[in-house]
């Protein structure tokens, strides 16, 4: 058979790996890192020039399957995984076929929940976890996605301005629909509840979870805050006609929330006095496409977020509130976010992101200013900040493992 | 456990004209392992998902006992989809990795280990309860996922091709697993496959859908002797059974001057050709060169029996689902002297062992 590599990348490097090697088997030389668990599939990370990727094993038609699913979530704009290529025609030296490779990029600054919990986490990053997940689950089912396989260790999650966002990472067993009914969605929470429990218990078992933690109230808050959210997004609202400023107040709830409404629908009663809305179309990423369109920075959502506030605090302080936006935030950029950013010392970048450096700045010094009772200059935040906080943080660009500690059911027989 | 019934159930999605689910009636018996079989895109997936209820049904109902699911949600449904998830926790005891599901539905401790021991039991894994997952070999890791969907004991087991991700060998061995587990557990079990083997290996009954219809549902004896249309006669059995049309004559229908009698009666109303079906098992070597003419292509020796590929004027109907696309006429003959590849050779139908289409309606005609 013909080794046969599908990417929408075309990189020569890719025929020097050992794809005639079973996985599992590959020579260390190759890999970045060797996975911390027992994932359902063979896993490893490898390097390829600057990037690290992930690379799965997995029956032909799946690997199929799954990529041509990421690519188009990506398409939709879904937080997930980039997918980077499949190899099909593998065969071992002794000429037996071998399994498919599923190739993914690894995402850069991505935690998984395993490493997180091995850190000291505060008590509210727990939550904060939980809450990326129902957003990314929300999103998921607007875009007519069911997931099938809702997990802690099919996610990864990124700094997100104090907050998390989190990625989808394994599509196998998710499917797209036009829409979801309410029963997939169901299915989808249930199965989340069950997982996200019991990867919990295993955590706990593991003594890796804080004692008063507790998994069942945990993986119900996903679930709950699912529910809040998709209401806010979706829900129909009623009012009388007199009242039409709801209607602006519902879009600005929604954009505080960090969605854009693409397609509200507006209906009366038969008498007129009445109104029903609906949002039809939302689209995640308000503070994000603005801070992009804006500056060409590309962020995450509670990030973008702090940067806009900075934005219109620098607008201010300068007094340029009535000058064009565009012009402003250029200035803002060359002046404000860019110097602080590049003035992280080389050996430091791999620390956190440049975005979330940036965030962290600006806490440092709110907390400066307040012990200090006068405003710090962020100049001043940035030196101290630098040299007393950023080198006790751990290196996170490539915090690498498969980390879905589980086991390989159906594997081999005895 | 409970009885299941489609009762005319309909699945439309929006914008398609067509349903994809279209009056389904079937009614499985409390404790039946009923196949949902067909090529894909034929709708099974999508009745087995309105049985669950992540499919909206468009009309008619679905029972399961006496209750009306049709408008509840999946979870007050009592079905289990078994195999959907089935990673196992490494710090969590056999035990718990079977039994933290109850703990989460609210199930009290008593309880959760009597139907875990009552499962372990039933699945060999008693003396292994109390270990960790990484002590077990990967046949009982996978019974332990068995038995997570056991111990809710569930009134039906919903299975969406589980053994899809197998390679061939662990799909047979698979394969036997659930068939026994699932007669000793005695729990209604729907099961969907576009496989056809599988279908007629596991299955108490078989149900072959095609574009959203339902074309037979039988046990698989019934199923490959009495296939009730031209579409489940190719579908069913491997190698598939040979399809073609022939004129009808004076008390039968002709074979290249062969005469296979067919009842009057039944040839009645069918118009000047039928659909004649004949599984290669079912054909003879004739002695007097009547019959179909076949030039040999390939001999496949399996021993005792050896399989002859070959090529015959007769016009050949396709066949469908996995089998489509094969078209040449193929014959089980005596495996200790097999014709030779480029001989010409007669084959004849064994008496009795023909059926009969409408040529028409592809329905089958007569018994």
């Amino acid at each position: 058979m013909t080794l046969e590599i599908t990417t929408a990348r075309p990189e020569s490097a890719l025929l020097d790996l050992p794809w005639s090697t079973p996985l599992e088997e590959w020579p260390e030389s190759y890999l970045a890192a060797l996975p911390r668990g027992i994932s359902r599939h063979v896993v490893r990370f490898v390097k390829l020039g600057p990037r690290v990727l992930a690379v799965k094993e997995i029956k032909d038609d799946i690997a199929d399957r799954e990529y041509a699913m990421l690519r188009n979530l990506r398409r939709l704009d879904v937080p997930s995984v980039e997918p980077f290529g499949v190899v099909h025609g593998r065969t071992a030296a002794d000429g037996e076929p071998l399994d498919a490779c599923l190739i993914t990029r690894h995402l850069q600054f991505s935690l998984p929940y395993r490493a997180l919990y091995s850190q000291n986490l505060r008590p509210d990053t727990a939550v904060r976890l939980m809450d990326a997940l129902a957003v990314l689950l929300v999103r998921l089912h607007l875009e007519g996605f069911w997931w099938g396989d809702v997990s802690l260790s099919n996610t990864l999650f990124r700094r997100d301005a104090g907050a998390f966002a989190a990625y989808l990472v394994d599509a196998e067993t998710g499917e797209l629909h036009a829409r979801l009914s309410d029963g997939q969605r169901e299915h989808d929470l249930d199965i989340a509840r069950v997982n996200i429990a019991g990867e919990l218990m295993d955590l706990a078992a593991g003594g890796f979870l804080e004692e008063h933690a507790d998994p069942f109230e945990v993986s119900a808050s996903v679930i709950e805050r699912y529910h809040t959210l998709w209401n806010a997004l979706t829900g129909t609202e009623r009012f009388e006609v007199g009242d039409r400023w709801r209607v602006d107040e519902r879009i600005r709830r929604l954009n505080e929330l960090g969605f854009d409404v693409d397609e509200l629908s507006m209906t009366t009663d038969i008498g007129g006095t009445e109104i029903v809305i609906t949002p039809k179309v939302v689209d995640a990423g308000h503070h994000s496409r603005r801070l992009l369109r804006l500056t060409g920075l590309d962020v995450g959502e509670n990030q973008a977020r702090r940067l806009l506030n900075d934005l219109d605090a620098y607008a201010a302080a300068t007094d340029r509130q009535g000058d064009d936006e565009e012009i402003v935030a250029h200035d803002w950029l060359a002046k404000i976010y860019e110097p602080v950013t590049r003035a992280v010392p080389r050996e430091l970048t791999g620390r956190l992101e440049p975005a979330e450096i940036f965030h962290e700045v600006l806490e440092h010094r709110w907390y400066m200013s307040e012990r200090a009772g006068h405003d710090t200059p962020i100049e001043d935040a940035l030196r101290d900040y630098v040299a007393t906080v950023l080198p006790a943080k751990p290196e996170e660009k490539a915090v690498l493992g498969v980390d879905t500690e589980e086991m390989p059911v159906i594997s081999r027989f005895d | 456990m409970a009885t299941v019934t489609f009762d005319n159930a309909t699945r439309q999605y929006p914008g398609n004209p067509i349903p994809s689910v279209d009056k389904l009636n079937i009614e499985i018996a409390d404790g039946e392992f009923l196949v949902l079989v067909g090529p894909s895109g034929c709708g099974k997936s999508t009745s087995l998902r309105m049985l669950a209820g992540l499919e909206e049904v468009n009309g008619g109902r679905i029972l399961i006992g006496d209750r009306d699911v049709t408008n509840l949600s999946p979870k007050d449904r009592d079905v289990a989809m078994v195999f959907q998830n089935y990673a196992l926790y490494p710090h969590m005891t056999v035990a718990d990795n079977m039994g933290f599901a109850l703990k989460i539905a609210g199930v009290d401790k008593a309880e959760i280990r009597k139907r875990v021991e009552e499962a372990a039991k039933i699945l060999d894994l008693t003396p292994y309860l109390d270990r960790k997952p990484k002590a077990l070999s990967g046949g009982q890791r996978q019974r332990v996922a068995m038995g997570r969907a056991i111990v809710r004991s569930p009134q039906v087991f919903l299975m969406d091709e589980p053994l899809s991700n197998l390679d061939a060998k662990l799909r047979v061995q698979t394969r036997t697993q659930i068939a026994s587990l699932q007669r000793r557990l005695g729990v209604t079990t729907v099961y969907v496959t576009h496989d056809q083997v599988e279908a007629m290996t596991m299955g108490d009954r078989v149900a072959v859908l095609k574009d959203g219809i339902l074309q037979q549902c039988d046990s698989p004896r019934r199923m490959y002797d009495h296939p009730a249309n031209v579409f489940v006669a190719g579908f069913i059995g491997s190698p598939a059974m040979n399809l073609m049309e022939v004129p009808v004559t004076d008390g039968g229908v002709d074979l290249h001057g062969h005469t296979v009698p067919v009842a009057r009666e039944d040839l009645a109303n069918v118009g000047k050709n039928v659909t004649l079906g004949v599984r290669p098992e079912d054909l003879e070597l004739s002695s007097d060169q009547s019959g179909i003419p076949v030039t040999v292509d390939v001999v496949e020796e399996l021993g005792a029996d050896a399989y002859i590929y070959g090529s015959t004027e007769q016009k050949l109907l396709e066949a469908t689902g996995e089998n489509a696309g094969a078209v040449p006429f193929i014959a089980r003959v005596d495996g200790r002297r097999p014709p030779e590849k480029g001989d010409k050779i007669y084959l004849k139908p064994k008496s009795g062992h023909v059926h009969v289409f409408n040529a028409e309606s592809g329905l089958r005609v007569g018994d």
